[in-house]
């Protein structure tokens, strides 16, 4: 039975549902009738990522690595400070400073762009379960879909180069930025917005004054992952001219150049690390300048830090406590 | 007018829920109601809570108090029935009225406190005014007054993190009391405490209470703690109220069995205090008196001593009746000379375990006294055993004991008192 199933497939006799066609006529109309949308769109990102890009390139490199090191001191440790201003002159000894310089505006560019829509999108998703039960195969599909994948309708809508890469870095930074910023809305303690209704707040209030400054170290952990994926997409980026380090990285793959790679790799870590650990002290000194924790101790993960997401959930439950009555949304 | 009034109160979650409230208007079992996915927490509840008194709602975990009491406020929309609070239908309010009404007139204290833990102590007890649009100085005033109330002025600037389990809920009340609403509804407010702070916390509610005389629900699974706290107390039971009544009543009548076994946990060496077992007190001697005459009043009632007064309401001390005899043998004119055994004190609020060491003991009488020592009343020896062991007294409070206590005769006669 299961074999003649099994022949039937094989020989054509279950239908194939061509996907592939109705995606190609559904971005085929779509890019007809929105054009100059999107011209708008590529118009404002490229003079945004350009205009940050060329500001980041303006003073003498070191005078600018010396700031970034100064900042990373001021929100972390002189520790962090040090070893960031000696990962940063290692750029610009490299020969790297102009493309890192380039790939981090197009990082911030993309992660600030990711981030505005993704914390709403997040907390829509905290108040209603609805939203949440639709976004969640959404968010999914987002971060599992191959990021290449991502490249070849950027293309066709934007063309070759800048656009389509920030494009792509904002579909593929954005989901951690939604998903924690609606777990750290939903894991605020329950008692604590029962007392902002008790009291008669506005709902309003109630979001800004109570669920995200306690929300807060969960959602910069998710801004902080946002930072991450853009980094890792705008290298891959490269591949459809978004330039920048993963410009770098491809140009020594097609002249299978070892060396100029590993020097673009080596400066994406040099990015990955010091935005990591700056991003994530936001998300841990919550509004005051406090310790300085230990730069070695929190191990060398460049992407993704498991680590920096769970501290933060946990520094996000105060004492969590549970409530006894039976839950159902306050009026 | 009073301050609450629930009218045929239901509440259930799930699915089909106003079937199920009609379903249990007509006599529905829970069971049934359940069988056909609706879960109700409140059945058909009603009850009156008068402005300035303590209104306990005690039950079991799964009773349904806590969702009666967020009924109240609207926390929790009623499936069936209507609140009302002062001339105002909760029930009835759309969104916007509701909060101002919870800004104005009511405010809550949380079983786990609810605090805000990113912000300061006076921020947490300056929120319901923030909130209701005060300006920063005078509702930074006002939160520091409340503070001061329950004694944790100092610690304004503190983060509640820093507070212990105690603290923390004052600091809950003061955010409560700082909103100067009249009705305060009050969620398990001690029961995540330990038992001593418990006690304390119950005692500054009582002191705060006589001094603020808010309206007052408060919900209890205790109950020792409601038979302390309440002017009135509901049994919830399943979702039901099963009884409403004073602690009296509750305990000289409970309404079933159930209530009954309740009772069976009471302590009423805690529950009851000296104002549950005085009687009226004796006419005070005046100093002045002959001793002759007093000897003659206090043979009459059969009484070993009498209480002698300063003149002002207070007692000065005791005379026993030897003494008495002494003075009159002495040809002495009053008892002004007279050595007098010092009065034993105790308060209205004295717990009858704290007052068996005072009654034990047999030549003076146990008089109870306000905060400016005035007589109140006495305790005879036999109503303290008595309530202890459960046996109904006739009257509610300050009536003539039944049998003559010993030591605590009243020298009533105008003639012995004024000498």
């Amino acid at each position: 039975m299961a074999e003649t199933v099994l022949r039937a497939a094989e020989d054509g006799a279950l239908p194939q549902i061509p996907v592939g066609d109705w995606i190609d006529t559904g971005f085929d109309w779509v890019t007809e009738n929105f054009s100059p949308v999107f011209d708008v769109i590529s118009a404002g990102t490229e003079t945004g990522v350009e205009g940050l890009r060329d500001a980041l390139l303006f003073p003498p490199p070191v005078l600018l690595a010396v700031l970034l090191a100064v900042l990373g001191g001021v929100v972390r440790s002189v520790r962090f400070a040090v070893v960031s201003l000696l990962g940063l002159l290692l750029l610009i000894s490299m020969r790297m400073w102009e493309p890192a310089m380039a790939t981090l505006a197009l990082v911030l560019v993309s992660a600030v762009i990711a981030v505005a829509i993704g914390i709403p999108i997040g907390v829509s998703a905290a108040k209603s379960d609805r939203v949440s039960a639709v976004l969640r195969p959404v968010l999914d599909f987002m971060q599992t879909m191959p990021a290449f994948v991502y490249l070849v309708p950027a293309v066709t809508f934007f063309g070759i180069g800048l656009v389509p890469g920030v494009v792509t870095t904002i579909i593929f930074a954005m989901p951690p930025g939604v998903r924690l910023t609606e777990l750290g809305i939903r894991q605020v303690d329950q008692e604590l917005v029962e007392a902002g209704h008790a009291f008669g707040s506005p709902p309003g209030r109630i979001l800004r004054g109570i669920q995200l400054p306690l929300a807060l170290p969960t959602i910069m952990a998710g801004v902080n992952q946002v930072i991450m994926l853009a980094l890792s997409m705008a290298v891959i980026a490269g591949l459809i001219g978004a330039g920048g380090l993963g410009g770098v990285v491809v140009t020594s793959i097609s002249r299978l150049d070892v060396g100029l790679g590993f020097e673009g790799g080596l400066s994406v870590v040099v990015l990955a690390i010091y935005l990591d650990r700056l991003t994530s002290a936001f998300g841990q000194r919550r509004g005051r300048l406090s310790g300085f924790p230990s730069f070695l101790s929190r191990g060398g993960t460049v992407t993704a830090s498991p680590v920096a997401t769970s501290r933060a959930t946990d520094a996000a439950l105060p004492g969590a406590t549970t409530q006894n009555s039976p839950t159902e949304p306050a009026r | 007018m009073p301050a609450v009034h629930a009218e045929g109160l239901f509440k259930v979650f799930g699915r089909r829920t106003a079937e199920a409230v009609d379903r249990l208007r007509d006599g529905a079992s829970v069971a049934e109601v359940r069988d056909r996915g609706a879960i109700p927490a409140v059945i058909d509840v009603s009850f009156t809570v008068e402005p300035g008194e303590i209104f306990v709602v005690m039950g079991l975990s799964g009773s349904g108090k806590s969702t009666l009491l967020r009924m109240l406020n609207g926390l929790l929309e009623a499936t069936a029935g209507t609140v009302r609070v002062g001339d105002d239908e909760l029930t009835a309010l759309d969104d916007k009225a509701l909060r101002r009404l919870r800004q104005e007139r009511m405010s809550m204290v949380f079983q786990h406190f609810a605090l805000f833990p990113h912000r300061s102590v006076l921020d947490n007890a300056a929120y319901a005014l923030e909130v209701r649009g005060v300006d920063r100085a005078t509702r930074r005033a006002k939160a520091q007054e409340a503070l001061a109330l329950v004694g944790l002025e100092q610690w304004a600037d503190q983060e509640p993190g820093q507070l212990s389990g105690g603290m923390k809920q004052r600091v809950g009340l003061a955010r409560a009391l700082a909103a100067d609403t009249d009705l305060l509804l009050m969620d398990e407010a001690f029961s995540a405490l330990d038992p001593l702070i418990r006690r304390e916390m119950q005692d500054q509610l009582l002191e705060l209470q006589a001094s603020l005389g808010k309206t007052i629900v408060f919900i209890t699974h205790d109950l020792n703690e409601a038979m302390r706290l309440g002017d009135r107390i509901a049994i919830m039971r399943d979702g039901r109220i099963v009884q409403i009544g004073t602690p009296d009543q509750i305990l000289e009548t409970p309404a079933d069995d159930y209530v009954r076994q309740f009772l069976a946990d009471v302590d009423r060496g805690r529950v009851f205090t000296a104002r549950h077992v005085m009687v009226e007190a004796p006419t005070l001697v005046s100093p002045t008196a002959a001793p002759a005459q007093v000897l003659q009043a206090m043979q009459d009632h059969r009484s070993g001593s009498v209480l002698v007064g300063d003149g002002d309401g207070r007692v000065a001390g005791v005379a026993t009746e030897d003494a008495v005899r002494a003075a009159v043998a002495a040809g002495a004119p009053s008892l002004a000379g007279l050595p007098l055994l010092p009065p034993v004190d105790v308060r209205a609020t004295t717990t009858l375990s704290e007052l068996l060491a005072p009654a034990a003991q047999d030549e003076v009488p146990v008089t109870v006294v306000d905060d400016a020592g005035r007589l109140l009343g006495v305790v005879p020896r036999g109503a303290v055993l008595a309530a202890l062991g459960g046996v109904p007294r006739p009257a509610p409070s300050l009536s003539r004991a039944p049998a003559d206590p010993v030591g605590a005769t009243a020298v009533t006669t105008k003639e012995a008192v004024r000498g």
